[in-house]
């Protein structure tokens, strides 16, 4: 068992939020990389991540790699092509 | 003696297949073969972990792999994610796909990496290197790449096979040569 | 023909070489890849079924008692979730004597959600008047299978049987798999000939009322019919063996070292494997130590048992399920069985949970001291 891991009645998690704590960012083959030149702050992949791990700082959009799985929807999906999928090495 | 090794990879990446195929091409190499997968997380990108077996006698194990004597990892970020080492024993031979030229482990563990994506976006048009990365570990002349190739055609369908296969010798050339 | 395959592919395999002809099928983790070859069977024309795509389990197995009741083979498969739901037809299933074959890739219930393997499917379903058999093997599976619909159609038992495998740790296993001709196979098993079938030209009234006057009597054919069983698995498991060249212990259970054993590991499924292993590491220690597999649960064979184990000293039976506020299922069973030995409780490998060597070892050390444990 994984130490962190509480053996609560009927397996509930009383914290809310905890999903937090498993980062995905290592899941990641392909990094999306955010051109701001391009980027026309139009909050398009922030609405769209399936992860939420596209984060609004100011009037600029910024990537959490803690979190973002690289599945490229983002970069897909941007009207003015200002999203490049590079490749993670590790 | 039984031998054993773990195939790292990400969901969707394909090394529950790489792992069949494996285990087909040993058969075909005078071994009884055993090959299963260890699911964690179904979705793509989560690290998966495939083991197979051989021995020149049937395999009556079954347990999951906890010390390798080969480990294959499709994605160089899961040596240090998946904690390779941990399951590897002393002098076990390592097949990684890399861009990097670098070494990953210590002095203790063989280790022979190759830019397996790069190669099989070359031939195969698309970067699946779950099946390509087996001419790799071909070089160590445990399956010839004859047996590999009636287990790749036999696991996937032929078009794929096809450019599989040649990407797998690309790799496997470049080694031995 | 030997070649290395999936056990969900040897299965659906078996079923191919048992012309089965109807499939009802709803798909279920871990058990999904069986119909998915299925389905390319039916689809490249080298399996001649119809299948149904229904809406639930329920519709699944009840289905599959409609295919049955009109006159031929039929096949289903689940799971887990899918078995529980099946629950209610079950009983009406084995009640109208139906030879049903349906294949379990054993999976934990839920809650927690957990989709991985151990036994609690197959036990609670235990007492539904399913004979059940567990597989060790790829090819265990194929051959349980095709002798599944041989025993089940046979006159003196025609009661329905479960064939488990477990999921992943089994239904996911490639391995080498003798894969019988379809004239072998076809000289094993009849033509499927039900006594009593829907037919609009002789008709007959199935499922009816049983009053308190009748009832007791069905339930107690039913116990006999299963009794008859174990005699007829004996038989099947010879004749397998002159047409197969293969067979498994006697049919019912299956000995690994066990003539000159002081301490006997007592198990079931894909686990057995490891404990051979086990056994032959303890044997290396001057450890006498044996296996008995059991491959029936129902019917139970309390007599193969007795004979088996009347030299053991000390016996660890290991779970994958358990009774909450009692014990584990087969330990409470075995001891009916074994009145006058000592008989220790190992539960191990629930929800997934990896069963190792060092598992057995541990049951070893522990059985020397008649100590009962859950081992992580």
């Amino acid at each position: 068992m994984n130490k962190k891991m509480k053996i609560t009645k009927g397996a509930v998690i009383k914290e809310p939020g905890s999903t937090v704590k498993y980062k995905t960012g290592s899941w990641r083959t392909f990094r999306p990389v955010i051109d701001y030149e391009k980027c026309i702050r139009c909050g398009l992949c922030w609405s769209q991540c399936p992860d939420m791990a596209i984060e609004k700082k100011g009037n600029k959009f910024v990537i959490n790699y803690d979190y973002c799985k690289g599945c490229g929807i983002c970069a897909e999906n941007c009207p003015v092509k200002a999203i490049k999928m590079v490749r993670e090495e590790k | 003696m039984i031998k054993e090794i773990v195939i790292y990879g990400r969901g969707g990446q394909g090394a529950v297949t790489s792992s069949y195929v494996l285990a087909k091409a040993f058969f075909y190499e005078g071994f009884y073969s055993q090959a299963f997968p260890s699911f964690g997380v179904e979705r793509t990108g989560a690290p998966v972990e495939a083991y197979v077996r051989f021995s020149k006698k049937p395999i009556n194990l079954r347990q999951h792999v906890y010390k390798a004597d080969y480990a294959i990892v499709l994605d160089s970020s899961l040596i240090e994610a998946a904690n390779v080492k941990e399951k590897l024993k002393r002098n076990a031979s390592v097949f990684i796909n890399s861009a990097k030229k670098r070494k990953y482990f210590g002095k203790d563990i063989k280790e022979i990496t190759t830019d397996i994506t790069s190669i099989s976006l070359k031939i195969i048009g698309k970067p699946f290197v779950n099946i390509s990365i087996l001419g790799l570990f071909a070089t160590t002349k445990l399956v010839t790449m004859e047996s590999l190739r009636k287990a790749i055609y036999e696991m996937l369908p032929e078009n794929l096979a096809k450019l599989n296969y040649a990407a797998a010798m690309e790799i496997y050339k470049n080694v031995v040569g | 023909m030997k070649r290395v395959i999936e056990t969900s592919h040897a299965i659906a395999l078996a079923v191919k070489l048992a012309r089965v002809k109807v499939i009802p099928m709803y798909p279920i983790t871990p058990q999904t890849h069986i119909v998915e070859r299925l389905a390319e069977f039916i689809n490249n024309g080298t399996l001649d079924a119809k299948m149904i795509h229904v809406e639930s389990e329920h519709s699944a197995i009840s289905a599959l008692q409609g295919a049955l009741l009109s006159n031929v083979r039929a096949f289903t498969a689940t799971s887990s979730q899918g078995l529980a739901l099946m629950f209610e037809i079950l009983q009406i299933i084995s009640g109208m004597r139906l030879p049903a074959v349906m294949v379990i890739a054993n999976r934990a219930l839920s809650a927690p959600i957990n989709i991985w393997n151990d036994h609690s499917d197959a036990f609670a379903v235990r007492d539904q008047g399913w004979m059940q058999i567990f597989a060790e093997t790829a090819e265990e599976a194929l051959d349980s299978v095709l002798m599944a619909y041989k025993l089940a159609e046979s006159k003196e038992v025609q009661i329905p049987i479960m064939v488990n495998i477990d999921g992943y740790s089994l239904s996911h296993v490639y391995e080498p798999v003798d894969i019988p001709s379809q004239t072998l196979v076809d000289s094993f098993l009849p033509k499927f000939k039900l006594e009593d079938y829907l037919d609009i030209n002789n008709p007959k009234t199935f499922g009816p009322i049983g009053f308190p006057d009748s009832y007791m009597y069905f339930k107690e054919a039913q116990h006999k019919a299963m009794k008859n069983a174990e005699k007829r698995i004996k038989e099947i498991n010879r004749e397998f063996k002159k047409k197969f060249k293969r067979s498994y212990g006697n049919g019912l259970v299956e000995e690994y070292k066990i003539e000159d054993a002081e301490t006997v590991f007592v198990c079931l499924g894909s686990i057995c494997g490891t404990a051979r292993e086990a056994v032959d590491q303890l044997r290396v220690k001057g450890k006498k130590a044996g296996l008995l597999k059991l491959r029936y649960i129902r019917p139970w064979p309390s007599k193969s048992i007795r004979k088996a184990l009347n030299k053991a000293e000390k016996i660890a039976v290991f779970d994958r399920a358990f009774s909450f506020g009692s014990e584990a299922p087969l330990y409470t069973e075995l001891k009916a069985t074994l009145q006058d030995k000592q008989i220790n409780s190992y539960v191990v490998g629930l929800g997934g949970r990896d069963v190792t060597i060092e598992h057995f070892k541990k049951a070893y050390r522990m059985c020397s001291k008649n100590k009962n444990g859950w081992l992580y």
